[in-house]
């Protein structure tokens, strides 16, 4: 196959900030720790880095302001990979020239984006909640304002559709949880039953408090080089097979393939980059804002079948550490932190490199499948060593 | 008859209607709920738009249905996000009786919670706000 663009890129270095819940520490606190840390671990230092990229929270120009960097190349918002986009434009940038060694970085804050309630005086021209785009309108309008309650509907639909069953979604739960015990950054590290999933409170039918993921506070980076960069890296370097991603039409309700998601236009279009099979994937990071989300993603890059995913993940056998398909090997979203879809990205590079610690899987992995998203939203990158 | 009558929450955030959704949004005025219309290849789509998705004519219009649908899945919500609408109620995606790859979101309100399911026929009821008349939908009588 011709060589794409994205396949000049590696990556170099990667960080992580201290994760924690209600830190009262800024964005750029965390910003810097995690860049400093990934900068170093690529062999380079802030002069070395030429380009920067992020989806939004910390402004670039806060990081750049800090780190003291001189960057002529600035990438990232929402584009063709969702959440994933920043990484694929650094990719893109170093595989073109413009620029050689691209920051990119992740932080969030519990307390950023949440809504507030309106006033009940509230001035009828106010248009602070008014003027939602796509189908956000009726989703509002009808008290539909978690994610928990459009994938609620979408799982729903799912299990009528292929007999899955509420224990089903938790065994991925329970296998999180005891991939986290080994995370020594992970928020929930206790243990967990498949008893203590199914007694916890309901919030959105079928989904419930350990379907969805742990808000923290944290950052995450990651540098992206020029592949020719590899022999000076000082731990292995890691490469970028091929991405994929979704033009995000339909929105959450109007695929005419409902209830599946983008995540499988972004399966295709990573399959359709490159010769290796979902059957050469020996990890998969996989996007779990709620446990649903990682039945969708594994079905939609062919690592189970259509509609088998439940008795895929029941037991948590296949997908533990020593199965035949380890899935969130560092306790995902649900129980190390919601790091919106760069805490996979962070551990594939882990394994792949053989650095895992206590939970590295037992053979070293050749091939690391991560994704990111959930309904319209979704990216997928195939990472390889 | 629905078995449970229908409480109005405290609020609602509104949609904010457009040349485009308006009529939607503006049919419960006359009981009507209106599903934009192609002429060109007869199909009903939503949400309302200027050109038809599937043959791109502009000959689109809104169109009065029967109101009567099919409850293509749901949540029972149980947690509360805000006061004013106090908790358990139902999410729904619908399918119009007239052509099923027509969904609207909406809530299944007139019965308990626990007796709504996919498959459910329901019809249309509307609940005025201002200048919105939100489509929610009713059991149908056995």
């Amino acid at each position: 196959m011709t060589e794409r663009v994205e396949q000049r890129a590696i990556i170099s270095g990667i960080g992580i900030s201290r994760i924690g819940r209600k830190t009262g520490l800024a964005g750029i606190t965390l910003t810097a720790e995690a860049s400093r840390q990934a900068i170093a671990d690529a062999g380079l230092t802030p002069t070395d880095i030429d380009g920067i990229a992020t989806i939004g929270d910390t402004p670039l120009d806060e990081v750049v302001a800090d780190l003291g960097l001189d960057v002529g190349y600035t990438g990232g918002g929402f584009d063709t990979g969702g959440l994933l986009s920043p990484l694929m434009s650094a990719f893109v940038a170093v595989g073109s020239g413009r620029a050689r060694h691209v920051l990119v970085y992740r932080t969030v804050l519990m307390m950023a984006g949440t809504i507030e309630a309106p006033p009940s005086d509230r001035d009828p021209d106010d248009e602070s909640l008014w003027g939602v785009m796509g189908d956000m309108g009726p989703l509002l309008a009808c008290h539909a304002y978690s994610a928990a309650n459009w994938i609620g509907m979408q799982a729903t639909r799912y299990m009528h559709l292929y007999g899955s069953t509420k224990e089903q979604l938790g065994w991925l739960a329970v296998n999180s949880r005891r991939n986290a015990a080994l995370n020594p950054l992970a928020i929930y590290q206790e243990p967990m039953t498949i008893d203590d999933y199914m007694a916890a409170r309901m919030i959105s039918t079928p989904i419930g408090l350990y379907d969805c993921d742990v808000p923290v506070d944290g950052s995450i980076a990651i540098v992206v080089s020029a592949a020719d960069h590899e022999p000076d890296c000082p731990n292995p370097a890691v490469r970028v097979a091929s991405i994929g991603g979704s033009p995000s039409l339909g929105g959450w309700v109007d695929r005419p393939d409902y209830p599946a998601m983008a995540a499988s236009d972004a399966a295709a279009q990573l399959w359709a980059g490159t010769d290796v099979r979902p059957g050469d994937v020996d990890i998969a990071e996989i996007y779990d804002g709620f446990t649903f989300l990682t039945f969708a993603w594994l079905e939609a890059l062919g690592l189970c079948g259509r509609g088998e995913a439940g008795p895929f993940i029941e037991g948590a056998t296949r997908i533990a550490l020593d199965g035949q398909l380890p899935v969130n090997t560092y306790g995902g979203q649900l129980s190390a932190g919601r790091m919106h879809g760069y805490w996979v990205i962070h551990e594939a590079v882990l394994q792949l490199r053989g650095h895992a610690g206590p939970r590295q899987v037992a053979h070293p992995p050749e091939v690391a499948v991560t994704a990111a998203g959930g309904g319209p939203i979704a990216g997928a990158i195939l990472l390889t060593r | 008859m629905s078995d449970v009558d229908h409480v109005r929450p405290e609020f609602r955030i509104l949609p904010d209607p457009s040349m485009e959704s308006g009529a939607f949004w503006a049919g419960g005025a006359d009981g009507q709920l209106l599903i934009h219309h192609c002429n060109a290849c007869g199909k009903f789509f939503h949400p309302p738009a200027p050109a038809c998705f599937r043959c791109r004519s502009t000959d689109v219009g809104p169109q009065p249905v029967s109101g009567r649908a099919t409850v293509a899945t749901y949540t029972i919500n149980r947690h509360q996000w805000f006061p004013g609408f106090p908790p358990p109620y139902v999410l729904a995606y619908v399918e119009l009786a007239e052509q099923p790859d027509v969904r609207l979101t909406t809530n299944i309100v007139g019965c308990a919670v626990e007796d709504v399911h996919i498959g459910q026929e329901v019809e249309v009821m509307f609940e005025q706000w201002d200048d919105v008349w939100l489509p929610l939908f009713t059991p149908v009588a056995p």
